[in-house]
């Protein structure tokens, strides 16, 4: 996910206090105040009004929209090969997708025409990546490619394995036909770019969950309607790239260009394409990375590969199988990243390597393509090159090594796990949710229209009505406030980490340097690989869901702080110790206070985060709102409702960013 | 603030100026903002100051009413302050930004009616622009970046090649050749700009403040280069500058633009020798007027009882120059041209300038 960063301006000195400076502090004054009076009239109504008008819902209960759903998809269903919209629309679009997907699985990983084997075995996809590495990349990511996709046949989990990445490269690459050139059109027109970029920030508010439900009422389940949701995940951030790469070339040499009396297509081809190729092949790093990250998730409807196996370990809570799977999935994402980033890195270095260098690089690319087409071919006819040899031995060990610290883990530290568990759920959690699930919803929803009138301004408050009003039409209010609760529990615990950990960072290059590398990896993952350890540790509670979100979110906080610590002038900094502040004093006078666009930043993002990792914990009985998509998927009286909540997630996530946006968009300025 | 002046010793030589202009620039506006068409051709609009016009239609007149004419082979400097106008008013002239109204006529031709193509070949081949912060190619090679235009004409490689090595040369970059822009020093990313625009053999060069950007060093190293390759190719060039000592040392004629329009045109010692108004008087007030005046305007009149043998010289002799003669000689100095006396300068008329004593003509 990109985030956009709005540094606070540069100042040469401390800004004097100015003529509306006590008029601002006043009015900073009275919004803490506001805040805190909604707070305390809705704790003392609640306490009058607990239980009464909850809109609560059970498990198995449906509302007349639920209902409505169940008998649109059921009349789809019914209807999907006479309708004309179906007949000649969407169906077409599932058949080329379905193909293409197909084409690629029976190249790397499922059995092709009468052969019990894909057409390019094992070691003709490790040859293949490896030189595909190394022309783009250098030889360390090729021999990085080469150890991971061994590692992942050595796992056990090869056809898996190659059925995820057949997935994300045909998703990628069908993004990609339509990302660059969209990305390219929205860097030249400022209407066009107008037009997409809501589109765009709506997208990426989402969570990759809520993509899911809607998209198998058009294209069905299965690797088909995964690609489809993939694609549509991951290509906005290409888009937003690649038209932020184009609208950065300075304007001076497109105006060079021109007055050279380039054409329109010839500035295009020999100024703008070339000058932003570095940045868009960085957008085609994020647009794999999300794809990854969905095509895992795509498991719950049906989508073959490694994040099924997740998905199954994780359902009979089997922690060591789905250990085993997500450690795959793990390094495919280092593998992919650390190529596509190694990719961007070469377009900068290559061209000034020196022609020493190049003019050995032609024969060796050649005799690459030689030895890769010689491994190909082998792996298309020996068998041993075919199927991965071994009895995944390395894979049954991972397991039940994963096995083996789960159980200790719960033998020997369940005291400790149990008591931290016990006391956040007891402490913060509960108290909270029952605020929120036990008050009338009415009272709930003048609660946040009010804060978000107060922390965001009129608009978002406007959109929080709205948001509250649709909510309530879901029909799954309650489990929506029991979203809400994890949510902003496990937001306000990501700030804190955030600020702790944001300022160390933003105070000392060494820590940010140690730091900063494992935050990036971090950043990388998939979100329910997160599930996994602290499913071991907590079992299957809403709390794991919680400790996954927090460990997920935590990341970008950090960073967003840390960079908003660090461009605190240097000057500012130094007027203050020159004015005698102690550390605390600097932290918590001039630092934090000058970051504070960085914080809402943060907590805007860290809330968007924690939200899709806490719908992700749905998985492992977290409840609410994650609980009805999964249902949704599974069982088809509750197709209707899972649709309603994957809708509620929408509603919840347009929320938080409008209202955390405005809040930073008013403290910035 | 100090000025330090150096005067260029072709003030000497006067241009001929019966000859016909490459560019003759005739009521050139140019106006943004919503409805700009309107406000050149409405008497009302026309006469309002630009804050005037900005409440009254939201538009910002850029450039208002210019006019002048480009002699060929000169080197004609506009110079304003920044906000003035004087960039847009360059890129009118090439179109990068479409004037509102008026008339620019290049070598006999309209240049507000050329089409999109006939514009595009006159940029490839009649005019070329440097640029204040250069717009060179980054991925591009010096030698690559210095054929660009070229490359876009159709030339083949190895022809735009052979060209651009040899622009190289001539702006003192050989051995760069194969380096990148950001390998460079700014002087010498400037010197690629300039090749850049001589590469295609342009009729005339326009160079938008070109050396803003670098240290004052280097800025005198270039504007030398200027006035050096000027004397080898002898182009027309238009040269736009905020700064008066640059104007005054590379300019024949200088125009000075404010809030779009323009204040005064003439030559550096015009300038300073009668200021249109206060504010030309007040921008060249710190002039050392001795290096920019010449005897012309220092000289008086005949009067009895002077001397009349002393020695002669010419008009257009800087004051500067002229000092040492002049205080040298026990006798008033004749201003004689064409055979014709025209004045006499004596040790208190070059004293007066010298000495920096505010003249009073």
């Amino acid at each position: 996910m990109t985030v956009a960063m709005e540094k606070p301006e540069k100042t040469e000195k401390p800004e004097p206090t100015g003529p509306d400076g006590p008029a601002v502090a006043v009015r900073r004054v009275s919004r803490r105040t506001v805040v805190a009076a909604i707070l305390v009239v809705w704790v003392l109504l609640f306490a009058v009004l607990r239980g009464k008008q909850t809109l609560d819902l059970a498990a198995a209960d449906l509302t007349d929209l639920h209902r409505w759903f169940n008998d649109a998809n059921d009349s789809i269903g019914a209807n999907r090969n006479s309708n004309p919209l179906f007949l000649y629309f969407f169906n077409e679009i599932r058949l080329v997708i379905d193909t293409l997907v197909t084409f690629v699985q029976e190249l790397i990983s499922q059995p092709f025409a009468g052969r019990p084997l894909p057409q390019i075995g094992w070691l003709g996809v490790v040859g293949i990546a490896g030189f595909v590495s190394w022309a783009v990349g250098n030889w360390r990511v090729a021999l990085l490619a080469v150890a991971g996709f061994t590692f992942m046949g050595l796992q056990g989990l090869w056809q898996e394995s190659m059925d995820t990445l057949a997935l994300t490269l045909s998703a990628v690459f069908v993004a990609l036909l339509f990302a660059i050139p969209l990305g390219v059109w929205a860097g030249l027109s400022d209407r066009f770019n107008r037009i997409v970029t809501p589109f765009l920030d709506f997208m990426q508010t989402m969570p990759t969950f809520v993509y899911l439900a809607p998209l198998t009422l058009f294209f069905l389940i299965g690797p088909a309607s995964a690609t489809i949701a993939t694609m549509i995940y991951a290509a906005p951030p290409a888009i937003r790239i690649t038209a932020h790469a184009i609208r950065s070339v300075p304007e001076t040499t497109v105006e060079a260009a021109d007055s050279l009396g380039a054409t329109r297509r010839q500035s295009l081809v020999k100024v703008l394409l070339p000058m932003s190729k570095r940045t868009v092949v960085m957008g085609v790093n994020q647009t794999i990375m999300a794809a990854l990250a969905m095509v895992t998730i795509a498991a719950l409807i049906d989508a073959p590969g490694l994040g099924k196996t997740v998905i199954q370990a994780l359902q009979s809570l089997d922690v060591g199988t789905a250990f085993n799977a997500g450690l795959a999935i793990v390094v495919m994402a280092i593998v992919l990243d650390r190529v596509t980033t190694a990719a961007s890195a070469r377009e900068e270095t290559a061209r000034r390597s020196g022609s020493r260098f190049l003019k050995w690089r032609r024969p060796l690319l050649g005799a690459g393509a030689v030895v890769t087409a010689v491994l190909v071919y082998m792996s298309h006819t020996y068998v041993w090159a075919a199927e991965f040899p071994g009895e995944a031995g390395v894979g049954s060990s991972i397991a039940r090594g994963a096995d083996t610290a789960t159980t200790w883990a719960q033998d020997n530290l369940s005291g400790l796990t149990n008591t931290f568990r016990d006391v956040l759920t007891n402490g913060l959690l509960n108290p909270f949710q029952t605020l929120l699930t036990d008050s009338p919803w009415w009272l709930v929803g003048a609660a946040l229209v009010g804060l978000g009138t107060v922390l965001g301004g009129r608009r978002a408050g406007v959109t929080a009505a709205v948001c509250v009003g649709l909510l309530v039409g879901t029909g799954v209010w309650s489990d929506a406030m029991t979203t809400l609760a994890s949510t902003v529990v496990a937001t306000v615990l990501v700030m804190a980490l955030g600020v702790v950990f944001g300022v160390w960072m933003g105070r000392s290059l060494l820590v940010d340097r140690i730091l900063r590398p494992t935050l990036d990896a971090a950043q990388v993952m998939p979100p329910f690989v997160y599930l996994v350890p602290f499913l071991a540790l907590f079992g299957a509670t809403r709390f794991t869901a919680i400790v996954a979100a927090i460990v997920y979110a935590s990341p970008v906080a950090v960073k967003i702080i840390a960079d908003g610590v660090r461009a605190v002038p240097a000057a500012t900094v130094e007027a203050a110790t020159s004015a005698g502040c102690n550390t605390w004093q600097l932290i918590t006078k001039v630092q934090l206070p000058m970051a504070r666009g960085a914080l809402t930043l943060a907590t805007n993002q860290g809330l968007i985060y924690v939200l899709s990792m806490v719908v992700v914990g749905g998985l492992v009985g977290a409840g609410a709102l994650g609980y009805d998509v999964v249902a949704g998927f599974s069982q088809g009286q509750l197709y209707g409702k899972g649709l309603a909540a994957g809708l509620a997630i929408v509603l919840l996530g347009v929320m938080f960013d409008r209202i955390t946006q405005a809040a930073a968009r008013r403290v910035s300025a | 603030m100090t000025t330090q002046t150096e005067v260029s010793q072709r003030r000497g030589t006067p241009r001929d100026s019966e000859s016909t202009p490459v560019i003759s620039v005739r009521r050139l506006w140019k106006v943004f903002g919503p409805k700009a068409d309107q406000v050149p051709d409405s008497e009302e609009l026309r006469g309002l100051s630009r804050r005037e016009l900005m409440d009254r239609t939201g538009c910002t007149a850029a450039v208002r009413d210019v006019h002048f004419d480009v002699s060929p082979g000169e080197v004609f400097v506009v110079m304003g302050l920044s906000g003035s106008g004087k960039s847009t008013l360059v890129r009118c002239l090439t179109r990068l930004i479409e004037p509102t109204a008026g008339e620019i006529v290049f070598e006999g031709e309209d240049i507000r009616e050329a089409d999109d193509k006939r514009l595009r070949e006159l940029r490839r081949s009649k005019f070329s622009m440097v640029f204040q912060h250069f717009g060179l190619l980054p991925h591009r090679r010096v030698v690559d970046n210095v054929s660009f235009g070229l490359e876009i004409r159709g030339m083949g490689r190895a022809e735009r090649t052979e060209r651009a090595l040899e622009v190289v040369e001539l702006v003192g970059l050989s051995g760069y050749e194969n380096s990148f822009p950001d390998q460079l020093s700014g002087g010498m990313q400037q010197r690629v700009g300039l090749a850049r625009a001589l590469a295609g053999n342009p009729d005339v060069l326009f160079f938008d403040e070109p050396f803003s950007a670098l240290d004052p060093l280097i800025r005198r190293d270039m504007q030398n280069e200027v006035i050096r390759l000027h004397h080898e190719v002898g182009k027309t060039m238009v040269f736009i500058t905020h700064d008066l000592s640059e104007a005054l040392k590379l300019g024949d004629r200088i125009l000075i633009m404010r809030d779009g329009k323009m204040v005064q045109c003439g030559t550096g010692d015009e300038l300073v020798g009668a200021p249109a108004d206060d504010y030309v008087r007040d921008f060249v007030k710190d002039v050392p007027r001795g290096d920019v005046l010449t005897l012309r305007w220092i000289m008086r009149p005949l009067k009895d009882g002077d001397a009349l043998d002393g020695p002669e010289m010419g008009p257009d002799v800087v004051v500067r120059e002229a000092t040492r003669a002049v205080l040298a000689a026990d006798k008033p100095v004749k201003v004689v041209e064409n055979g014709k006396l025209l004045g006499i300068v004596g040790d208190d008329e070059i004293l007066a300038v010298v000495a920096g004593q505010e003249g009073d003509m």
